[in-house]
């Protein structure tokens, strides 16, 4: 029985700090929030039923449309669950050239995150800078893949094509400019006694609380854990950088605002290193059952041209098994299971969404908080609904 | 494919392996029903009555301490060529100290139910949810068990094989396949 006194709330789901579709029924006494119940749903795109009815290669573009502020690291867990299961690695120059744009992908959502939460709290101004930043990247998307957004440019086995000619400089102009720019944006904020009320000591989430929770990336690390999957579990030759994992005390959104800045310092770090590691050579497994011959073979070479006709009508097929591949993603542990029956389409894709398991933290944090609380709170999860619906 | 295998076997991780499976031999002995390691994972089947007492051993055992639930989903194996029981549930455990996964799987028919473990891991409570949802299996004695993507008038669980990709319910039920 709920209390007379109390008032039931709906916020959302057409809300704009509530990040996307996300609806949340709040009970309330007064401004403080008793109960918080989360509706998710509306942005169900059958994804991971989409996966099952297409090939292992058509799926890639399906991804992109997960955690749509990151859709590099979606394609990136996806090829590399199917590169496990077929038990292949891809050449040097590919791992360095999916780890300079992951990284970068990483900045372009903490922008994102970063503008947007700003202006939920009601910091105009970093929005337009962090835009103007992720801009440049959007740009660096298009020149490689043609897509500001949805690029798809990671295939099983490699890429889809090299880096374009004028690449390198660009990502270098970027990234001289960048630390000055993040200056910028700690000068507006990380001091600002307006900013710091409505962040320091709200949301806080207990160590043990976070765990139990399933929570990753920065919202635990926020806490004090020091789990990430680069660190712990490297893929795609990440044991071969030079990084820190940045870590918060109390866990509150002051630490998680914290923790994606120094992650930006840190992925600023990472992409400078695999600028300078990029090296001329193959970008591609040499599998011409996996990816398309060049196409000047296709005039000259039968063998070429069947293997062309065979991966663009029946596509390649993968062992019998199952994978569970995970990868940190800007928003926290994002996993692939990976389920084939030896068919030419998966058997069954699951994707485990960071910010489908961090919502779930949403209640602990705000219950008992103001209103307004539940606000920054949700800015500083960084969810997508995107992917937490799929 | 023609590529060969190029995993190397890392001896430490096969012994920390070991190490998983010997301790859950010791405890479980005849509840494991199936142990297989492929791609260096390692996967345990277990009788659904003994999920609740598998994952509570395994999180709370110093040596094992799997003190972090990645995952939980389902697989309809309706077309897989061994499909009886039916559906399957994966939970992937994850343990932050030793920096370990270990895969668990229980088998249930239609409209049998599983235990839920919430009460190992709270963050079970959407991902069961959602198992619930889109293919329909029951978690005995979860404390919330709605639908959680689907609206909650759907009829029908989508992740199900034998639900069609392309289809509203209502032209499905008009049509059978």
């Amino acid at each position: 029985m709920t209390p007379s006194h109390t008032m039931t709330l709906n916020m959302g789901p057409q809300h704009p700090s509530t990040h996307g579709v996300l609806r949340l029924v709040l009970e309330l006494d007064g401004e403080v929030v008793v109960r918080c119940v989360p509706h998710i749903g509306y942005l169900h795109t059958g994804i991971e039923k989409g996966l099952e009815s297409k090939r292992y290669q058509q799926g890639i573009p399906l991804t992109d449309r997960l955690d749509y502020l990151a859709p590099l690291s979606n394609n990136l867990a996806y090829v590399l669950a199917i590169e496990k299961a077929l038990g292949i690695t891809v050449p040097e120059r590919a791992q360095t050239i999916r780890v300079l744009l992951t990284e970068l992908t990483r900045i372009k959502s903490h922008l994102v995150w970063l503008g947007t939460h700003a202006l939920d709290v009601g910091a105009m101004s970093v929005f337009f800078y962090c835009f103007r930043e992720r801009e440049q990247i959007l740009d660096m998307y298009e020149a490689v893949s043609g897509q500001r957004m949805m690029s798809t440019y990671f295939r099983v086995g490699g890429l889809v094509a090299d880096l374009p000619p004028g690449f390198e400089q660009q990502v270098q102009a970027f990234l001289a400019a960048f630390p000055d720019r993040l200056a910028d944006y700690e000068a507006l904020l990380t001091q600002n006694p307006l900013w710091r009320q409505r962040t320091v000591g709200i949301g806080t989430i207990s160590r043990e609380d976070a765990i139990a929770l399933g929570l990753s990336g920065p919202a635990l690390r926020a806490c004090g854990v020091a789990y990430d999957v680069r660190k712990a579990h490297p893929y795609s030759g990440y044991e071969r950088y030079q990084f820190d994992v940045p870590l918060g005390k109390i866990g509150d959104v002051y630490d998680r605002y914290m923790v994606r800045m120094a992650e930006m310092r840190q992925s600023h770090r990472i992409t400078l290193q695999a600028l300078a590691r990029l090296q001329p050579g193959p970008i591609n497994v040499a599998d011409p059952k996996l990816l398309p011959p060049p196409r000047h073979l296709l005039k000259k070479s039968m063998e070429a041209l069947i293997h062309h006709f065979k991966l663009y009508s029946e596509g390649f097929s993968v062992p019998p098994g199952e994978v569970y591949q995970a990868i940190e993603a800007p928003k926290g542990e994002l996993g692939v299971y990976l389920v084939s029956d030896g068919s030419a389409r998966p058997y069954r894709v699951h994707y485990r969404a960071p910010s489908f398991v961090n919502l779930q933290g949403l209640s602990r944090m705000v219950e008992g908080r103001l209103v307004a609380d539940v606000i920054a709170v949700i800015g500083s999860l960084d969810i997508v609904l995107g992917e937490i619906d799929r | 494919m023609g590529e060969p295998e190029t995993q190397t076997e890392n001896r430490e991780e096969v012994q920390a392996e070991s190490l998983v499976l010997q301790r859950l031999r010791e405890q479980f002995g005849q509840a494991l029903l199936e142990v297989k390691v492929w791609r260096n994972e390692t996967t345990v089947v277990v009788r659904p009555q003994d999920i609740q007492g598998v994952c509570r051993f395994l999180r709370d055992d110093p040596d094992l301490a799997f003190d972090f639930l990645s995952d939980v989903t389902g697989v309809d194996r309706l077309k897989l060529p061994e499909s009886s029981p039916r559906f399957e549930v994966v939970y992937h455990l994850y343990s932050l100290p030793h920096k370990r996964r270990l895969r668990l799987k229980v088998r249930v028919g239609e409209g049998e139910s599983v235990p839920t473990v919430t009460g190992v891991w709270e963050t079970a409570n959407w991902h069961e949810r959602e198992v619930y949802d889109l293919f329909g299996v029951p978690f005995d004695g979860h404390p919330d068990l709605r639908r959680i993507l689907m609206p909650d008038d759907w009829e029908g669980h989508p992740l199900r094989k034998d639900y069609p990709v392309e289809a509203s319910p209502k032209w499905w039920e008009e049509e059978p396949a």
